[in-house]
């Protein structure tokens, strides 16, 4: 059974039901020129339409998940089932194998007691997805019917149209609700089995990070789970070393672009910085692993500094730093264009030059703005994976050299999730205690930024 | 200055007399004007400083990549003439270009015969450095061109990445000899390698070609579109122009403005834990990635789908409403088509985001190796960005040029993406 084909027969139902609802409702007018319909054709054929798509989808979604179970049953119906093993894993595996055989996704089976089954298998799809298309074209044309003999030229098909528009246009913006749950109820859930078999305070307070996927899952040494090193890390690389950099090269582009430079430069300028800003993180992190870290490192060498790595915080701090800086320069440009003009009009009127206007008036007046939007990029920045995936180190380090080997919390989450490690282990679990706490950090400097820059609004409106 | 100076002090009276009469342009105040002076000049230059230095980044950047992708675009190639009427083959038209051409020429020796004729052409030392799947360029020769099994031509087959790397001036100093030997005789040249765009994923750097990783960025990018586009525009309408002001909604803009902020690694966890709990055997499938960056991709579109609903003057809906059409007609006929250029502009971008996304797609496992281009929405895939990835990883050198020349390859397809969107914004931009 092809779930395509029952698309294709619904899409081609509701068509069909369409163009019958609009010559029903053409003939209206002509039976009687003096009647004035309620709606207008294209309703009266939506509304048609609307009455096949609806219950064949249903019966679609139904019949997918419905179908193989029953496909299932009846195969463990036919004799070929007799030999089958009671239970157990070697059952389940015989199923499987048959099944996949008679799909065509596998060209034959190692178990030669699954061979029996092939046979039952591929009768039973047949059947069913006969039965599953006679079972769609009934219900769209059952559905079709009941809305066509509904036809009159006093039904007012519009309103009941515009109802159903309506309910669609409230569960496409349910969408954002469900996700947010999805990702709030998904990270919970893992990061509660996580903290079953690791305590929370081992994780949270712990100093030592190096988790063994190998390791027996059943007793973890939560002693080997201590998030505080990769937290620092991320912290180090994220907030304090790309911040030292984007923070002020962001803000004096900022500056330059909105207060100094000549318009035909802005126009040239913004793009390009705007270009920096689209480049995929993924290239950002091949030129730090490739270009940046060794520049660096043999920088560090020259100047004495003999155990440098090529795996340092600095080059993958520097190069997010530079990734961030078109953000913060975006930010800075609308803060400090919000401040009213009669500020800056009377600091001018003062006779203080332009730079002490900037640095005495628009910049204290725009600083709430600004602060929020360097949480914002601090936010952004402590999300970042490929960047640090590819240019800093996986081994966890608790120090404030930036030459040195440092970790993230997303290096980490990559680590554990593209493992060898079973899906049931501490170790692959900690990733999503990881995330978690990432979400929250994410989600808190976020919030409290847009509270900033509300409050920072409405000051000056 | 100062005869502005003296006009305010007359005006506010007697007391200040004295300071009237002191010259305002002291020496102490030259100096300081001066001082003051040049703390503007440098706050400018500083400000000029962080654009050049921004600048010169981005330009070190994409040189940077232009320089060593170019290589990537090349390969290094032994030139092999091999005489099929010779060497005994048998095909017809209707077997070499069957698919299974591969496996007969195979077993009628086909390998055997390449490596006798570069054998013989090149000699054993250079014979022992053609890639190990060179015969199939040969193959794909034969099927493009039967006839050829009655003739002879001269192939022009990828070397190995020891003697690639010989050629480029690295690698041992015996490869190296022997590249300048092969070199100066003509049997060795690095041509362009238009193949590259559409091999895939390989072992060898010779090998390998983007192809691959580039239809399932498409895929995915199907995937994304179709589901992020009708939601995302659906979602803004409702929040735009029908919410009620009451909690739910609150809820929801809250949870968007959430959505738009939440790192995109916390997407591929919720595509591991649900996405690929749901449909186990999906994995590293576009389907699971599409539907995995659509969430990402959608707030973005609702966001600026908003903006450009709002960007509607409220006269167009009260026109409408006021020759009685109903609420559902007034936008979807009138504000709809309206704000339509604003919502492409925005899902363009959002679009061009999700194609240079990797890190979620690491998460549900679309990082395998992928020798064969994905032929439907189920199959395993990788996409660009990952396979950057993977080739970043890669030991051998010959994958730095490759890896360069996939990333161009990614900037193009982001570049015509953002010109598109800046072409729509100025095009159909409107100022009521």
């Amino acid at each position: 059974m092809s779930p395509i084909i029952l698309i294709l027969i619904a899409i081609g139902l509701s068509l069909a039901g369409w163009l019958a609802g609009r010559a029903k409702a053409w003939t209206f007018q002509e039976a009687d020129p003096a009647v004035r319909p309620a709606a207008r054709p294209v309703y009266y054929a939506w509304y048609v339409a609307v009455w096949i798509a609806i219950p064949v989808g249903a019966f679609v979604v139904l019949w997918s998940i419905l179908a193989p179970q029953l496909v299932t049953q009846s195969v463990l119906a036919s004799p070929g089932a007799a030999d089958l093993p009671a239970f157990g894993f070697e059952r389940e595996s015989w199923l499987a194998e048959a099944r996949a055989v008679a799909n065509g996704n596998a060209p034959g089976v190692f178990n030669d007691g699954a061979q029996a089954l092939i046979e039952p298998f591929r009768e039973a799809n047949a059947r069913y997805s006969v039965i599953g298309y006679v079972l769609t074209a009934l219900i769209g044309l059952a559905g079709g019917m009941l809305a066509f003999m509904r036809l009159r030229p006093d039904f007012r098909a519009r309103t009941r149209i515009e109802r159903v528009v309506m309910v669609i246009l409230l569960l496409a913006s349910l969408v954002a609700i469900l996700t947010t749950a999805g990702i709030f109820m998904s990270l919970v859930f893992e990061t509660v089995r996580f903290f079953g078999m690791v305590s929370p305070v081992d994780f949270l307070f712990g100093t030592f990070w190096g988790p063994d996927p190998m390791s027996n899952p059943q007793n973890p040494d939560g002693s080997r789970y201590g998030a505080i090193p990769l937290f620092w890390g991320t912290i180090f690389i994220g907030a304090i070393i790309a911040m030292i950099v984007a923070i002020p090269l962001g803000l004096m582009s900022a500056i330059y672009l909105t207060q100094y430079a000549d318009p035909r430069v802005r126009t040239w300028v913004k793009p390009a910085l705007e270009i920096l800003a689209g480049v995929p993180t993924v290239v950002y992190g091949y030129f730090a692993a490739l270009t940046v870290a060794p520049m660096i490192r043999d920088a560090a060498v020259s100047i004495g500094i003999e155990n440098a790595s090529t795996e340092s915080a600095l080059a993958a701090g520097v190069v997010m730093g530079v990734m961030i800086i078109p953000f913060v320069s975006s930010m800075a440009d609308d803060s400090i264009a919000a401040v009213p003009s009669s500020m800056r009009d009377g600091s001018y009127a003062m006779g203080a030059t332009k730079s002490e206007t900037i640095t005495r008036v628009l910049f204290p007046a725009a600083l709430p703005g600004i602060v929020a939007g360097v949480m914002l990029a601090v936010s952004r920045a402590i999300g970042e994976t490929m960047i640090v995936v590819m240019a800093a180190s996986t081994a966890a380090n608790l120090s404030a050299n930036p030459l040195e080997r440092m970790t993230t919390v997303t290096v980490q989450i990559v680590k554990m999730l593209t493992g060898e490690g079973s899906f049931d282990h501490p170790a692959t679990l900690s990733a999503f205690a990881l995330g978690f706490v990432l979400f929250l950090v994410t989600l808190a400097l976020n919030f409290i930024a847009l509270r900033v820059v509300k409050r920072f609004r409405e000051a000056y409106d | 200055m100062t005869s502005s100076t003296a006009d305010t002090t007359t005006m506010t009276g007697q007391g200040l007399e004295d300071e009237q009469r002191r010259p305002t342009r002291t020496p102490e105040f030259e100096r300081r004007l001066a001082k003051r002076y040049r703390a503007e000049r440098n706050f400018k230059r500083m400000g000029q400083g962080a654009i050049v230095f921004s600048i010169a980044v981005l330009v070190f950047l994409l040189g940077n990549m232009l320089i060593n992708g170019i290589g990537g675009f090349q390969r290094a190639e032994l030139a092999v003439p091999i005489d099929f009427a010779e060497s005994g083959l048998i095909g017809d038209e209707v077997s070499l270009t069957a698919p299974s051409s591969a496996t007969v020429l195979e077993i009628q020796g086909l390998p055997e015969i390449v490596d006798r004729y570069a054998e013989r052409a090149l000699g054993e030392a250079g014979a022992a450095q053609l890639s190990r799947d060179a015969w199939r360029d040969v193959v794909a020769a034969l099927a493009e061109d039967p006839l050829l099994i009655n003739g002879q031509r001269t192939f022009y087959l990828a070397a190995s990445s020891d003697l690639a790397a010989g050629l480029a001036g690295e690698g041992s100093p015996q490869m190296q000899a022997l590249a300048d030997q092969l070199e100066s005789q003509g049997l060795l040249a690095s041509n362009w390698d238009l193949g590259f765009l559409s091999r895939s994923d390989a072992t060898s750097p010779q090998q390998v070609g983007i192809w691959g990783a580039l239809k399932g960025s498409l895929l995915t990018m199907a995937i994304t579109l179709a589901l992020a586009f009708p939601v995302g525009v659906l979602s803004a309408l409702y929040l735009e122009e029908y919410a009620p002001k009451n909690r739910w909604t609150d809820l929801i803009e809250v949870s968007i403005n959430n959505l738009a902020a939440v790192p995109s690694i916390i997407f591929g966890l919720l595509g591991l834990a649900v996405f690929l709990s749901v449909f186990p055997n999906y994995r590293s499938a576009p389907l699971i990635g599409g539907l995995t960056l659509a969430l990402m991709t959608m707030p973005v579109i609702v966001i600026s789908g908003r903006n450009a609903i709002k960007a509607v003057p409220p006269s167009i809906r009260d026109g409408a409403l006021a020759v009685g059409a109903s609420p559902i007609q007034v936008v979807f006929h009138h504000v709809l088509p309206l704000a339509l250029p604003g919502i492409l502009t925005g899902t363009i971008i959002g679009m061009a985001r999700a194609l240079g996304e990797t890190a979620p797609l690491l998460m549900i496992g679309m990082r395998a190796f992928i020798a064969t281009p994905p032929d439907s929405f189920t199959s395993p895939a990788t996409v660009l960005p990952v396979q950057i990835f993977l080739w970043s990883d890669e030991i051998d050198r010959g994958f730095v040029e490759r890896t360069s020349a996939a990333i161009i390859v990614l900037l193009l397809f982001l570049l015509v993406m953002n010109g598109l969107a800046i072409y729509l914004r100025n095009k159909f931009e409107k100022t009521w």
